[in-house]
């Protein structure tokens, strides 16, 4: 199973849409994370590595584990999440999509019994493409 | 603890020092370009990273690197997080066996890397690159060709990031805030680029106290600002063509 980290500056907006994704999501993990720590407005690298580590199931079946595809929201979100990927031993990709969209497309993406990392991406990718008006 | 470990300590107390000095300096150039939190951002995480490394039971140079990297990720904020303190996770493991020259070479180039990989900038862009860059580059080539003490190569080191604070002032802004800014970017110095300069003057006088030499006065008439890797230079202008990418 694919897991998915939702990284917001803000924990609430992180919280918020992991809930949207969620009711696309079936049984898939989805982790949120977001703000500095202190109640503020930012990301940690750290507590990004723990959500990976939690969106893949670690210390779970690790047969379970195929991967983590990462939404990020905006500016240093992309670095610190980048950092927390090298970081982590598990496999996470971080997606280059609009966070909300990409995450909901994610987590329909994550419920293909043959879902892949890099097929979990490209769903998450073609958020790009969506228009709404 | 060893040496080495102590060392390190000590770099970052006098780093720490030196940027709550410094604090109203660096938020003021940042407000011209930034949002005017640069100083305080780095105050705050050198602070405590200084607490950090100093709390370490016993730490060899790569567990105080590592956990001062650690800390910087955690308490800076903002793009320096990850650029100053990722950074410096990753190089750290360079460390491993203690600070030689061959390590401090290997250190310097990985810390680099991050920063390249990291904040997609290159020379010229106006960031902390245009110091680090050509500080890490005359470091190597100093030690490797030249055949420096560490401490005269730390020099060169510090006088090559001092000329590219300066080459910041009159280019324009390509990454981060500032870029938004456009050609009112010129003019600036940037803050990253200044940090960088202060924390290696601070590791040049740590050095140069270990060894118990007085400081080697830098050649700052020198106009080149060395922005090749010594491995590329001889490499036929092929480092010049991907400028272009």
């Amino acid at each position: 199973m694919v897991g998915i980290v939702v990284v917001s500056h803000s924990e609430r907006a992180a919280e918020g849409i992991a809930e949207v994704a969620a009711e696309m999501a079936g049984d898939t993990r989805i982790e949120p994370v977001g703000g500095d720590g202190k109640g503020g407005i930012g990301t940690v690298p750290d507590a990004i590595e723990d959500a990976i580590d939690a969106a893949a199931g670690e210390g779970s079946d690790a047969a379970d584990a195929d991967g983590v595809v990462v939404l990020v929201d905006l500016g240093s979100a992309v670095m610190n999440a980048d950092v927390a990927v090298e970081l982590s031993e598990a496999e996470a990709v971080i997606a280059d999509a609009p966070v909300l969209e990409g995450a909901v497309n994610a987590a329909v993406a994550a419920t293909d019994p043959s879902a892949t990392v890099e097929s979990v991406r490209e769903q998450a990718e073609a958020a790009r493409d969506i228009e709404k008006l | 603890m060893t040496d080495d470990g102590a060392a390190v300590v000590a770099a970052v107390e006098a780093v720490a020092e030196r940027i709550e000095a410094e604090r109203d300096h660096l938020t003021q150039l940042d407000s011209a370009i930034g949002d005017a939190d640069h100083g305080g951002n780095m105050a705050r995480g050198w602070a405590e990273a200084a607490d950090a490394a100093r709390d370490l039971d016993d730490p060899d140079a790569e567990a105080v690197a590592k956990t001062v990297g650690k800390t910087l990720m955690a308490e800076v904020g903002g793009a320096s997080g990850p650029l100053f303190g990722g950074s410096l996770v990753f190089a750290a493991g360079e460390l491993d066996e203690g600070i030689t020259p061959e390590t401090a070479v290997a250190f310097a180039e990985t810390y680099l890397e991050k920063v390249e990989d990291r904040g997609d900038a290159r020379v010229g862009d106006q960031t902390m690159v245009d110091a680090l860059t050509p500080a890490v580059h005359t470091f190597k080539k100093s030690i490797e060709v030249d055949d420096l003490p560490p401490v005269e190569a730390l020099a060169k080191a510090v006088d090559a990031a001092e000329r590219g604070v300066a080459f910041t002032v009159p280019i324009r802004a390509r990454k981060g805030r500032a870029s938004y800014l456009g050609w009112r970017s010129v003019g600036h110095q940037d803050p990253g680029a200044t940090s960088t300069l202060f924390i290696l003057e601070e590791v040049l006088d740590v050095a140069a106290n270990r060894v118990g030499v007085d400081v080697p006065e830098t050649d700052a008439s020198s106009p080149t600002i060395p922005d090749e890797d010594p491995d590329e230079a001889a490499d036929d202008g092929s480092a010049a063509a991907s400028e272009d990418d």
